[in-house]
């Protein structure tokens, strides 16, 4: 079933993760992680901003 | 507005250097290193952005106590906050790298030992600014104590370990750094940029942290 799978890759993107033993793969995982730590950086970022703006007032 | 152009900078900087990290060549043949070489652009950068948070720190200290605002308090503090999160992942993943290739969790070396006894003087520098009520009082003492911990800091993590006959650490004792051993300069081309998307991160934190103080601060204030 999963040999099958592999095997019916066909777009370009499929190609690219299931070469180099898939390696991709993993950079992709920790890009995913680290770009989701970011974004929560980010949304604390803007929150703080926010009070910061209250606090002012 | 604030501006978060380098906040942007910083992720993206992080970003290339996972991608780099892994794809770019690198000399991975090298005695019990081999791939694992890659580990600079991650471990090194930890302890980089350590040292250039408490340097910050130190000199907020000392703006603390020429200017007695409180925020150059806040500042100080919480970059050593930072600059202790950094100094904690350096210790977890150099211990980490050492197990895989000294083959030992912890070894009795001038860089590791200087490391510990480095972080140690800054968890002290939390203890007197916990045990401390009055908030100019904390400033001023926990600032003193910066201008002394921090040249004390980095003879130990620095100059220590560069003058120990011998070390397993690169760049210190009999050992030689990174550069001599990045000959077509590949490594070059991914630890400057992880470096800096690091430091950047790291003073990104480091100034959230210290909007929360202030902010609880003028609220405690009202």
């Amino acid at each position: 079933m999963l040999l099958s799978i592999a095997a019916s890759a066909q777009t370009p993107m499929d190609d690219f993760f299931y070469s180099s033993g898939k390696i991709y793969v993993v950079i992709a995982v920790l890009v995913i992680i680290f770009l989701g730590l970011a974004f929560y950086l980010f949304r604390l970022d803007r929150k703080i901003t926010k009070l910061e703006k209250k606090n002012e007032a | 507005m604030r501006k978060y152009w380098w906040k942007i900078a910083a992720v993206v900087f992080i970003i290339y250097a996972i991608i780099g990290g892994f794809l770019m060549p690198a000399p991975d043949n090298l005695g019990i290193i081999q791939k694992s070489i890659r580990n600079l652009h991650f471990h090194v950068p930890m302890w980089f952005t350590m040292i250039i948070m408490l340097f910050t720190s130190y000199i907020y200290g000392i703006m603390f106590l020429s200017k007695s605002e409180m925020k150059y308090d806040s500042l100080a503090s919480s970059f050593v906050k930072a600059g202790m999160l950094f100094g904690l992942m350096g210790l977890a993943t150099g211990s980490f790298w050492a197990r895989f290739t000294w083959g030992t969790w912890w070894v009795e070396d001038a860089k590791l030992n200087g490391a510990a006894i480095g972080i140690m003087i800054y968890m002290a520098y939390y203890i007197l600014r916990n045990s401390i009520e009055d908030d100019v009082k904390r400033g001023k003492f926990t600032a003193v104590y910066n201008l002394f911990a921090f040249p004390i800091f980095i003879v130990l993590i620095i100059v220590y370990p560069r003058m120990a006959e011998t070390s397993l650490h690169p760049a210190s004792g009999d050992t030689v750094g990174f550069s001599d051993l990045d000959l077509d300069n590949n490594l070059r081309k991914v630890f400057y940029i992880a470096t800096l998307g690091w430091i950047l991160l790291g003073t990104w934190i480091a100034t959230l942290k210290y909007r929360v103080t202030e902010l609880t601060r003028k609220d405690e204030e009202i």
